[in-house]
């Protein structure tokens, strides 16, 4: 049941992967990659939370939860850094 | 309690995919945004939820729970943020959208 779950899980979050580089590549301004790497980031956190049920183990589910945790930074820096571009 | 798990699972895999298909086939970074930061991390979220009631460990499920809220309050913070940042450097919205509210708002 839960080896089923976690393949489609798989294949299905290697679609949502596959679709966000394709629109990190084309984007045509800089917030559309910026967001493109956003959704990629959040793509990742439930890979590796697949990723601890595939394996069996409950430790990946943390570095899952810190990934959540940090993951919003990157985002908030690359926003500013294109604001800071915008004042020049 | 594993079958919750493993419905949550690919429920939150199919979220996942709808946000990207949204970022991908919509026509400008701002619906784009409605798409990715809705989608996205309800899918992850759901995702983490179901990994942590697959475990079955209740401190690991109040952990994944933690990290679910924290996503869904994060992600509206940062998207405006980036919103805002897109209003500011001049991307225009797509000619399909009716209502222009921020037109004048450089």
């Amino acid at each position: 049941m839960i080896e089923l779950a976690t393949d489609i899980a798989f294949g299905l979050l290697g679609i949502a992967m596959s679709l966000a580089v394709i629109r990190l590549v084309l984007g045509p301004t800089l917030a559309d990659r910026i967001l493109a790497l956003d959704l990629a980031n959040t793509v990742g956190i439930g890979l590796i939370a697949t990723f601890a049920l595939h394996v069996g183990q409950s430790l990946y589910v943390d570095v899952a939860i810190s990934l959540a945790l940090v993951g919003f930074v990157a985002t908030i820096s690359f926003a500013r850094y294109l604001l800071a571009q915008v004042k020049q | 309690m594993s079958y919750v798990g493993a419905i949550l699972i690919v429920v939150g895999a199919l979220f996942s995919v709808l946000g990207a298909l949204g970022v991908l086939r919509f026509p400008d970074v701002y619906t784009r945004m409605h798409a990715a930061s809705k989608a996205g991390p309800l899918g992850a979220g759901m995702i983490l939820v179901g990994a942590g009631l697959s475990t079955g460990d209740p401190l690991i499920i109040l952990r994944t729970l933690a990290g679910f809220v924290f996503l869904l309050l994060v992600s509206p913070v940062s998207t405006h943020l980036l919103a805002r940042a897109a209003v500011k450097s001049g991307v225009a919205p797509s000619s399909s959208t009716s209502i222009n509210e921020l037109r004048n708002s450089r």
